[in-house]
């Protein structure tokens, strides 16, 4: 019987399997950030051991770092996390890319940028929206600081095989709908933690005309479903956007590697452990009302009643939900004002991103109740971003053009929303204080949070006018 | 690691579905550069009010929930970010032992890694553990090496979890150190990929 693209990857990492114990996986790429690497290397010191390979190790900065002035790092604490990244990067032979780097930016954006994520790759980072990188091909998913420390030891993880998990999104998405109301419309649909225990494929027409950065979208919030991580069968698309990348192979080698890639794909007689399946007429502009990624509804449709919910337990999050979010059942969610705007984070940061939003703001003015602002994934997204002249269309309209950093997806930097404010994000998650404590933090692509920028409020951008860009 | 074999404490009970990585330790925590200390932190915008003073409806500042070292949770517990931070922050206010219908895969992960246990129950017994939870002196019993928890009423159930990490518990062994045992395997298919 055939193989899925998870058990062929998984397969080919396994280095030791011994009844009654976990796998033991090789990791073929750690990529490392501030916040959650200070510890694993002060293990390492205490018990006096090296990074094994450092070679397969890359390091950059981006939850903490300002997105202005960034080389004013005001915050003590911050700036000394960014330093003892600096110097671990330095004693154990780690290559970093600063702040004055040009490779700087999110880890997530960053690592395909570089070509350093390839198909087939087992990746891990301590941060988990690392199955970001599965839209190669990849298996890659995050990780807690011990096993950071695990990893830097030893290369290696003790892991349970997952069970395989396909997202089959069949059709043709209509005009002004994205791959972030693809994701959100799945959590919606199957729940915040249906993927637990679970690697998931996603499949199906709608996923195999995307470009790779609307896989990276899609792929990114696998574990706002619960999963260990989520991949796509790598294809010409892949491959194309993979050429010519500085960590990539050149010329003959990179068509062995194409040849070797190409036989990942999952086998036409795979089965998977559990199947479920979204159809694109079921996938409209969407917006979430409440306080986790499967609490949302389309641009047409209002609050959820109580009773909408089935158990008691949902219906008490549901009330948490209406009274932090200061909406009530009922409400069209296109009659809610948004006092900020912010376009940026893991999910939606690339240039595709960038001008997927600019398309919406050419030649109008961010809405005098808004502050808006746009920072990019990476600082070549930003240079990118310049040269083709997207920024100067935000900049026109009013949006603060930033330098590249996590930002206001999780406000850790100086850019957070104050409480009782609304925020329209195209981040990945709308939890309590996610974007300060008491922000309300609605999740939108990149062309929605643009329109609620022009408009103050969230419009149906399928009725809107794009420019060319 | 310091071995965990039986522990006997207090039981909170926390009623919240879904309860995020971002409350258990929210994100303005996640700066310091130690393990330790974290405690402080542990549900600050749900456990303190506006003017820092601690929020009377807490669950956890509930003057029964005082001392507690067991923690019973609801549904998806401890979703979203991987911050080992949440973990930390648990052990460092005190808990050993958190039973929930279902955990998140990385929280759980990182539990273990830890020395604290994470307990899979029927819904049916966390209603019961959460409802048992509002007297100030219950108490259960975890016995780790035969995956039991129990209480003076009358309660017993066994629970499971993964041999392969009862051993690691119990035994309060270095994971790091087990691995590098394997070495030569881990050369070797260095060797091999390099050749392929």
């Amino acid at each position: 019987m055939g193989k899925t693209i998870i058990e062929k990857v998984w397969e080919k990492h396994v280095i030791s399997r011994e009844e009654g114990k976990p796998d033991l996986l090789y990791i073929d790429l750690h990529l490392v950030h501030e916040v959650t690497s200070p510890q694993a290397f002060e293990g390492l010191r205490i018990k006096n051991r090296k990074v094994r390979r450092p070679d397969l190790t890359f390091a950059t900065m981006d939850h903490n770092v300002p997105t202005v002035n960034r080389f004013v790092v005001q915050d003590e604490i911050a700036s000394k996390q960014m330093s003892t990244l600096e110097k671990n990067c330095q004693d154990f032979g780690i290559t970093l890319a600063d702040l004055n780097s040009p490779d700087q930016g999110i880890v997530h954006v960053i690592g395909p940028e570089l070509g350093l994520t390839h198909p087939g790759k087992t990746i891990v980072c301590g941060d988990s929206h690392t199955s970001t990188h599965g839209a190669f091909g990849a298996l890659a998913f995050g990780i807690g600081t011990s096993e950071v420390e695990h990893v830097l030891a030893t290369q290696t993880l003790w892991q349970q095989r997952p069970k395989t998990l396909q997202v089959n999104v069949s059709g043709a998405l209509g005009k002004g709908v994205y791959a972030k109301d693809v994701i959100l419309s799945i959590i919606r649909k199957y729940g915040v933690n249906f993927g637990t225990g679970y690697v998931i494929e996603f499949t199906g027409d709608v996923i195999r005309n995307m470009s790779m950065e609307e896989r990276m979208t899609v792929c990114n919030m696998s574990i706002e479903a619960g999963a260990k991580a989520g991949l796509i069968s790598p294809d010409e698309t892949t491959f194309s956007f993979l050429k010519g990348r500085p960590y990539c192979p050149n010329g003959i080698e990179f068509e062995d590697a194409v040849a070797e890639w190409k036989q990942l794909a999952t086998d036409p007689d795979a089965t998977y452990d559990k199947v479920v399946e979204l159809t694109a007429d079921e996938i409209a502009p969407t917006v979430t009302w409440g306080t986790n990624p499967s609490m949302s509804i389309t641009i047409e449709d209002t609050i959820p009643a109580p009773e909408d919910f089935d158990t008691e337990v949902d219906k008490r999050a549901a009330h948490r939900a209406y009274e932090y979010m200061g909406v009530t059942p009922g409400t069209p969610i296109s009659e809610i004002p948004v006092q900020h705007v912010f376009i940026g984070s893991c999910t939606n940061s690339r240039i595709g991103d960038l001008r997927e939003a600019a398309e919406i703001v050419k030649g109008k003015k961010v809405s005098p109740n808004v502050r808006a602002m746009v920072v990019p994934g990476s600082q070549k997204v930003k240079k990118q971003a310049e040269e083709e002249g997207l920024s100067a269309i935000f900049v026109e309209a009013g949006f603060e053009w930033r330098d590249a950093g996590c930002s206001m997806c999780l406000s850790m930097n100086p850019d957070v929303v104050p409480a009782g404010e609304r925020c329209a994000s195209t981040s990945n998650r709308n939890f309590e204080g996610r974007q300060g404590k008491g922000a309300r933090t609605h999740l939108v692509s990149p062309a929605m949070a643009a329109a609620a920028a022009i408009y103050g409020k969230f419009v149906d951008v399928r009725k809107l006018e794009t420019a060319s860009v | 690691m310091e071995p965990f074999v039986i522990h006997t404490g207090k039981v909170a009970g926390l009623d919240r579905v879904n309860v995020d990585t971002d409350q258990i330790i929210p994100k303005q925590f996640l700066k310091r550069i130690e393990r330790t200390g974290f405690g402080q932190f542990l549900f600050y915008d749900w456990r303190y009010l506006d003017d820092e003073t601690p929020n009377p409806e807490f669950e956890l500042n509930l003057p029964e929930n005082q001392g507690a070292t067991i923690l019973v949770a609801n549904e998806n517990f401890g979703c979203g970010s991987s911050r080992e931070h949440a973990p930390w922050a648990l052990g460092d206010y005190g808990f050993k032992v958190i039973i929930a219908p279902n955990f998140a895969d990385i929280f759980y992960n990182n539990c273990l890694k830890n020395g604290m246990v994470p307990i899979y129950l029927d819904k049916a017994d966390i209603e019961y553990l959460l409802d048992q939870s509002k007297s100030a002196d219950y108490q259960c019993t975890i016995n780790l090496k035969e995956q039991t928890i129990q209480d003076n009423q009358g309660f017993t159930r066994s629970f499971v979890i993964d041999s392969h990490w009862r051993e690691m518990l119990v035994n309060g062994w270095d994971e790091i150190d087990l691995t590098l045992a394997y070495e030569e395997k881990i050369a070797n298919y260095e060797k091999q990929k390099a050749r392929a």
